[in-house]
């Protein structure tokens, strides 16, 4: 454990810290975020609660929040004492910016050792840090995280698996830290480089930024001999370093002394008995940059009973199985099938007859854009078709930042409906496509 | 220049038995069939006895039809007869999309298909070059 003064702390006490942390954060957003205050009049509430259970009763911040108040509106201190932003990944066009203090970024640096202790990590690991560096949070997040806990870090980024394998063989890596789906990647090529995978010093991974299942987590750990661990973060309210599992794999510990985690039915809004599912709601104790006030994620999930073994008294969160809204989350990519339909429409004969489908090609998500080839074209010779295929592919690529298979399915082959259209068909508990 | 349909199928088992099935439920008689396949998709081309036909039966099956002009020379039966062909389009800088070629029954030569980018000329060009460019009553007499 990194801080187990906090980590291990008991519950009476924490929920203790919790409220002091809350009232605090409270009159802080009131006094300098016009947003809250404005919200928080129309509620009619104060900004002080007595106890806990009183945070339900405040209103929550949504995404469309965070895009109006673009670029700094929801900052909660002047711009000289940021020290860093980030961004998230733009969805429907607008992208929105966080910003963080030299005390967030100490914060968020203490929160990622967690989560590299979480996975065994010491200082005498190395950590290939595989998550892309820039704007997204994931590289510099875990970075450093790595540093704060003393180890070797490599800032290697995304890209060139080639040139990831050797890294990982040379330097001697011990921690890998991306994309679940990547890892598998980096095994594949290992592989193909006649490296065997389960060979390299790697011990563990700790991975996110996509959605994974537990069978995935065996296929990885089988690949590349490790311990690979759910790490869970999004930039409105952190980056990476938000909740992350032990060793133990039974959910993942939420940082609970930086914040408080609500699960609420998405429907009625009001929160779920303990242990039962719904969407996950944040409120962030600690944050100065754009602290947010019971933010909801979309992402679903819930608490999970009881204690851990690792003696760590933070609640767990389960694995995210879900979201809300009809979000997809492609190769740490946030992407939302409204952003391919406005590709769609600007290129001649495809419009409006197209289909997300995402399937299971082995234990990897596949993700395909289907495209009926409708009277307006001229498909009789084949390089017709296939300039039409590169072009939604490249432009789709362009549009989201992230490359998407196209097939060219027949007219009147994606299944009409009434009402709202099926924009995305999710196959892969059917046993795939 | 004679017609040809152009059925849009995706790859995958039976499709192509239920496109012909549908033309010979309409009556329709294939002349020529020909299937460009990539590894996804494939994309049909015919020539039959009632081209209209043929393409109203396959859309009301919920086929992608086109009907494409494409210019039928009759090619003759011996060594080199397709070359000249295409060493006439050649020399005038005409290129070729696709070709193919059947026989009809009975008859003592070859008839080529090809699809071209500028049909009118090469048209010309062929005539010029002694060659029989054949028309809808030499390809599909039945009519549609």
């Amino acid at each position: 454990m990194f801080q187990p003064e906090y980590e291990a702390m008991e519950r009476p006490q924490l929920e203790a810290l919790q409220l002091e942390r809350l009232n605090s954060l409270l009159a802080r957003v009131y006094e300098n975020v016009p947003l809250y205050r404005t919200k928080f009049d129309a509620a009619g509430v104060r900004p002080q609660v007595a106890s806990l259970g009183e945070l339900a009763d405040l209103p929550f911040t949504v995404k469309d929040d965070l895009r109006s108040a673009y670029p700094y509106g929801m900052f909660a201190v002047p711009l000289r004492d940021i020290v860093r932003v980030h961004s998230s990944s733009g969805t429907t066009g607008q992208i929105t910016v966080v910003g963080y203090t030299r005390g967030d970024i100490e914060r968020w640096a203490d929160m990622m050792a967690r989560t590299i202790a979480c996975a065994g990590g010491t200082a005498d690991d190395i950590v290939q840090v595989t998550y892309g560096y820039g704007l997204f949070t994931g590289g510099l997040g875990v970075h450093y995280g790595s540093e704060r806990l003393g180890c070797v870090t490599i800032p290697i980024s995304g890209g060139n698996t080639k040139r990831q394998v050797q890294v990982m063989k040379d330097f001697g890596t011990t921690i890998l830290a991306c994309t679940p789906s990547y890892a598998i990647l980096i095994a594949e090529t290992a592989a193909e480089m006649g490296i065997d995978p389960r060979s390299l010093p790697l011990k563990a991974g700790i991975f996110g930024a996509e959605p994974w299942s537990d069978n995935m987590r065996r296929q990885i750990e089988e690949m590349l001999d490790i311990t690979a661990i759910d790490i869970y973060g999004l930039s409105e309210v952190l980056g990476p370093g938000v909740a992350s599992e032990c060793t133990c794999q039974c959910g993942l510990h939420v940082n609970e002394d930086h914040f408080i985690i609500e699960i609420v039915d998405p429907a009625t809004l009001q929160p779920v008995p303990d242990g039962e599912r719904g969407e996950v709601v944040f409120t962030t104790l600690t944050k100065e940059g754009i602290p947010v006030i019971r933010y909801r994620t979309r992402d679903i999930s819930r608490l999970i009973p009881g204690q851990c073994a690792c003696g760590r008294t933070f609640r767990r969160m389960e694995r995210v199985t879900g979201r809300t809204d009809d979000m997809l989350i492609i190769r740490g990519v946030n992407v939302f099938p409204s952003q391919i339909e406005q590709v769609l429409a600007g290129i001649p004969g495809v419009a409006p007859h197209y289909q997300v489908v995402l399937s299971k090609r082995g234990s990897m998500d596949h993700v395909e854009v289907h495209v009926e080839v409708g009277p307006d074209v001229p498909f009789d010779e084949i390089k017709t078709l296939e300039r039409l295929r590169g072009r939604v592919a490249a432009e789709i690529a362009s549009a989201l930042a992230v490359s998407i298979a196209v097939k060219l399915v027949e007219p009147k082959s994606i299944q009409r409906s009434e009402g709202k259209a099926r924009r995305v068909l999710d196959t892969r508990n059917e046993g795939g496509a | 220049m004679v017609k040809q349909l152009t059925v849009f199928l995706e790859n995958s088992p039976g499709r192509l038995a239920g496109l012909t099935r549908v033309l010979g439920d309409a009556g329709v008689n294939m002349r020529a069939l020909m299937v460009a396949d990539t590894a996804e998709f494939g994309v049909v081309r015919i020539i039959c006895d009632r081209p209209e036909t043929a393409r109203r039966a396959l859309e009301s099956a919920g086929f992608g039809v086109s009907v494409t002009e494409i210019l039928a020379v009759e090619v003759p039966d011996r060594p080199g007869g397709l070359a000249d062909i295409l060493e006439a389009l050649g020399a005038v800088g005409i290129n070729v999309e696709y070709a193919y070629c059947y026989v009809e029954p009975g008859g003592q030569a070859a008839i080529d298909v090809f699809r071209v980018e500028e049909p009118g000329r090469a048209t010309s060009v062929l005539l010029e070059a002694g060659i029989r460019v054949l028309g809808p009553d030499d390809v599909y007499p039945a009519g549609s």
